[in-house]
């Protein structure tokens, strides 16, 4: 049972139904919140921080992908502190992990990338972590580069909550936070993969790809998950 | 796993069971407790993962672990870990296949008052000098 | 061996009671007890009964024995040394000597005890022990005679703040869950998952009360209307569970607990879940992952709990603490309870004091006491030719305070003021050796392995912070670093998903804000004040051990 709410997002009066995101709500108002963990079609966990915004009368920064509107609220998307934040949120990605865009299949096709592009990142403050990380390229159609991973998790989502299969999961914790298929083994011999290759199309970087695609091919068809899952629905 | 009703929220209570009964969990008990509870392998994987109590490595003969908690670490637990680390180097233990001792670091064990403490194959010692420590793990 | 006399028998004369809780039988109080057993019949003093008992609070001098018809604790009574026993023997004889006299010793007659009540008084394995003393008295009450808006009220009207360390007033969010439709049913949780180093009460109370934190969880579930619930014990507090679990067979046995609570309609079971290592599960989205079986990560919220706890259920979630103090606010009511404290910190806290103060344990105390009145005139001060330097409060997510706030009112708005939190109570006293930029060190390398790794901020961000303090520890820092680390702390603050993230950034902030001198010299001097840090060390201090 969803009711109307309004509510004002960067000083416009919008109206919302009561069980929407924020984010929901600013989208379907042309205002445009930084995304990278959210993906439409999976569930939302809140993870990559950079969709986060002012809430009136809240101290604390919310993310827009998880929280729902609420009669009244006054929202702010862009502020000097939220843009700094993401800027540096983005850094954070960056550094973490090795990504040199010049030889990566996603070049110009990733949303990493493209978000670094929007907040003008061109240098980076905090020293590259450079940890030694594996190619995992055992499965027959594709592969994953823990390199250039940002653990967004919309793979394990994808796999688990539209294929269905839970081939991907994530292990470890902190830093040593690593996505896993099965039981930690090489991709290939994986007994629960159904090469569905979901997983490929809704990764933003160039972590999981296909074998043969070159550089700067644009991979990713992610539209189609949408449809995909309201064909789920209605088979349920 | 029969007690706990083989239900997939039985995950935690199964892996400690396991991991008493085994000493650590291998791939081959991962993927039989994950079957039975209809956990998801990649799932057990995780969670086995993801708590540092769980270990994927078969056990040393004993254990030695260091409480670094707030206490600990100003009356200095890092000194019991150099001294037990250098021991365990001049025993050139980590070329051995079937290790002699593991040594832990853990967040606080609580009885702060005895800092700094260790745990040397489940007994607390408290109150501890490197060389005291160093005296307890050889005479094991 | 237990309190509860048998009907007709001669109540002892006096009695040793042996201290059971961990630290004290890690010094051997087992042993102890056995030994007191045999001399006790030795010397024919058969009107002596030699009981076990829980934490006595002064956990440094342990083992620890009360006579208490003597008012007088013995202490480091060691098993392999007899002649430690000679003056609780005499004790036990009639004779007032030796040991220290509960009633003048400001350690003892500064507290105020509510939640420690039973603390060293009962056998904590012997549910008679507890009944003796008027246990689940509060309970029989509650679902006999009180409906679950009583309760409520009554628990509102106390002040009765979250002991975990937020300080959420707890009748308002037991109101919360009360509302709740809850057509699949409610859940309670008491959330045993105490994580900070250097904060070991509740591992006290567990091990000393249990029945007391079971029985404030079940007039909990009458009150919001909750059949089920759930104790989430650390993996690392194996007797703290051992005796939950006990506890939970005899309350079922004896009707207070499961099906028809003390003769009532109302039913509440109760189940106990071990953590396995993670201190981010005292999150409370966190411990509901973990409790299903999952990866420990914290969600968004809201949803809070109260409303989408464990498996979408409306939950209400305490810490042991707080479910501790419910049965006395049941007996002697709210106004009783409100009547101890301040105006906006009600009844008592209990801390864990350990550190370079002489007398560590655990001590409950009214709210709004100084910080120096718990530190010197009940812990004792420091050891001679030490001086006081600084007190950690609130764990990783706390901070530390200087001489300068000693007189500070110890409540959960001044402690919030003052950069640091109330916690869920530990309190780590540092004397002039301890290096506060070690210190920030040591908390951050502490979230940095506890982030979970979920969200960019906290798994990133406490990585880098701890770096740039490494650097510093080491010497090798410049200003730029002090810089970005400040820089980084405001950001992980802002921008983290849970409170570990959030919090992480505390220690920081507060020693920049009380020391930041400490940090100027190890930077443009090169030069630690404390002499801790050895500076000029090249490699970061390599991670060669994992943790456990």
């Amino acid at each position: 049972m969803s009711e109307v709410r309004t509510l004002q997002i960067d000083g416009k009066d919008v109206a919302a139904r009561s069980d929407e995101t924020i984010l929901c709500a600013a989208e379907e108002n042309e205002i445009h919140i930084p995304t990278l963990c959210h993906l439409e079609g999976l569930s939302d966990v809140g993870a990559c921080r950079l969709c986060v915004v002012e809430v009136e009368g809240t101290p604390k920064l919310m993310a827009a992908c998880t929280t729902t509107v609420e009669e009244g609220m006054k929202v702010t998307t862009t502020s000097e502190r939220l843009v700094a934040y993401r800027r540096r949120a983005i850094e954070m990605l960056f550094v973490e992990r090795n990504h040199i865009c010049a030889v990566c299949v996603a070049n110009n096709n990733c949303e990493l990338q493209a978000h670094a592009r929007n907040v003008g990142l061109d240098h980076f403050e905090l020293p590259l972590m450079h940890p030694a990380l594996p190619v995992d390229a055992s499965h027959e159609r594709f592969v994953m580069d823990h390199n250039r991973c940002i653990l967004c998790t919309r793979c394990v989502r994808v796999c688990d909550e539209v294929e269905q299969a839970h081939t991907w999961d994530v292990a470890g914790r902190g830093t040593g936070a690593r996505i896993v298929s099965d039981l930690g083994m090489p991709w290939g011999s994986s007994t629960t993969c159904t090469s569905c290759g979901k997983c490929v199309q809704v990764c933003p970087t160039g972590a999981l790809f296909e074998k043969g695609r070159s550089i700067s091919e644009p991979k990713a068809r992610r539209p189609y998950l949408p449809y995909l899952v309201r064909v789920k629905e209605r088979e349920r | 796993m029969r007690e706990l009703g083989y239900r997939p929220d039985a995950l935690i209570e199964v892996l400690h069971t396991a991991q008493e009964a085994f000493g650590y969990l291998d791939a081959q008990a991962l993927a039989y407790v994950g079957d039975r509870l209809g956990v998801p392998q990649s799932k057990a994987y995780g969670v086995a993962t993801f708590y540092s109590y769980f270990t994927l490595e078969p056990e040393a003969s004993h254990s030695c672990v260091v409480c670094t908690g707030t206490a600990c670490y100003l009356d200095g637990a890092g000194a019991l870990v150099s001294a037990v680390a250098g021991l365990l180097a001049a025993r050139g233990q980590e070329a051995a296949p079937d290790r002699w001792l593991s040594l832990e670091e853990v967040r606080c064990l609580g009885p702060c008052s005895m800092a700094p403490v260790a745990v040397v194959d489940h007994e607390v010692h408290g109150k501890l000098t490197p060389p005291g420590l160093v005296s307890v793990v050889e005479s094991l | 061996m237990s309190a509860a006399a048998p009907a007709g028998a001669q109540p002892p004369r006096a009695s040793a009671n042996v201290c059971q809780a961990a630290s004290c039988l890690a010094m051997g109080s087992a042993q102890v007890c056995r030994a007191l057993e045999a001399e006790v019949a030795a010397a024919g003093l058969d009107d002596v009964a030699v009981r076990r008992v829980g934490c006595l609070g002064l956990c440094a001098a342990g083992p620890l024995v009360e006579v208490p018809e003597q008012g007088r604790i013995f202490e480091r009574v060691l098993p392999g040394d007899p002649s430690s026993r000679e003056g609780l023997l005499a004790s036990l004889k009639g004779e007032a000597r030796g040991g220290r006299p509960v009633a003048s010793d400001p350690f003892f007659s500064r507290q105020v005890k509510v939640v420690l009540e039973r603390c060293g008084t009962v056998d904590p394995e012997n549910i008679d022990d507890y009944l003796a003393t008027g246990g689940y008295e509060a309970l029989a009450k509650v679902a006999g005679s009180m409906s679950p808006d009583e309760v409520t009220s009554e628990v509102v009207k106390s002040g009765l703040r979250g002991r975990g360390g937020a300080g959420y007033p707890t009748g308002l969010k037991w109101r919360t869950v009360a509302k709740e439709a809850g057509a699949a049913g409610k859940f309670v949780v008491c959330n045993a998952d105490e994580g900070d180093p250097g904060a070991f009460m509740d591992r006290s109370v567990m091990e000393s009360s249990p029945h007391q934190v079971l029985e404030g969880m079940a007039i909990a579930g009458y009150a919001v209307g909750a059949n089920r619930g759930y104790v989430y014990v650390r993996a690392e507090y194996p007797l703290a569970a051992e005796r939950l679990a006990l506890a939970i067979r005899q309350a079922e046995r004896r009707g207070y607990l499961g099906a028809r609570v003390a003769g009532t309609r109302f039913s509440f079971h109760v189940e106990l879940r071990m953590g396995a290592g993670a201190y981010v599960c005292g999150e409370e989205t966190a411990l509901i992952a973990s409790i299903q079986g999952e990866r420990g990560t914290p969600r968004p919220r809201p949803p809070y709990p109260a409303a989408s706890g464990l498996w979408g259920c409306p939950t209400l979630i305490n810490n042991v603490e707080t479910f501790a103090n419910v049965p006395s606010i049941i007996v002697r009511g709210g106004e009783w309870f409100a009547s101890i404290g301040t105006e906006r910190s009600k009844g008592t806290k209990v801390f864990s004091l350990a550190g370079a103060v002489k007398n560590t344990g655990v001590v409950e105390v009214p709210m709004g006491l100084t910080l120096r009145e718990i530190v010197f005139d009940i812990g004792g001060g420091l050891a001679p030719g030490r001086r006081f330097k600084a007190v950690q409060t609130g764990g990783p997510a706390g901070g530390c305070l200087p001489e300068e706030l000693l007189d500070m009112p110890v409540d959960y708005e001044s402690l919030t003021q003052a950069g640091s939190m109330m916690g869920s109570g530990g309190m780590i006293v540092m004397d002039d050796t301890t290096c506060m930029v070690d210190v920030a060190k040591f908390f951050m390398d502490f979230c940095r392995q506890e982030s979970c790794g979920k969200c960019v901020p906290c798994r990133v961000g406490t990585h880098e912070m701890w770096r740039l303090l490494d650097r510093m520890t080491r010497g090798v820092a410049s200003r730029w670093d002090l810089e970005q680390l400040e820089s980084l702390a405001g950001m992980v603050r802002a921008m983290s998903l849970c409170g570990l993230g959030q919090g992480a950034p505390s220690p920081v902030f507060s020693t920049l804000r009380y020391f930041r001198d400490e940090y100027v010299a190890h930077i443009d001097e090169h030069v630690c004040p404390a002499g801790s840090c050895h500076m000029g060390t090249a490699e970061p201090a390599a991670a060669g051990v994992s943790p456990a």
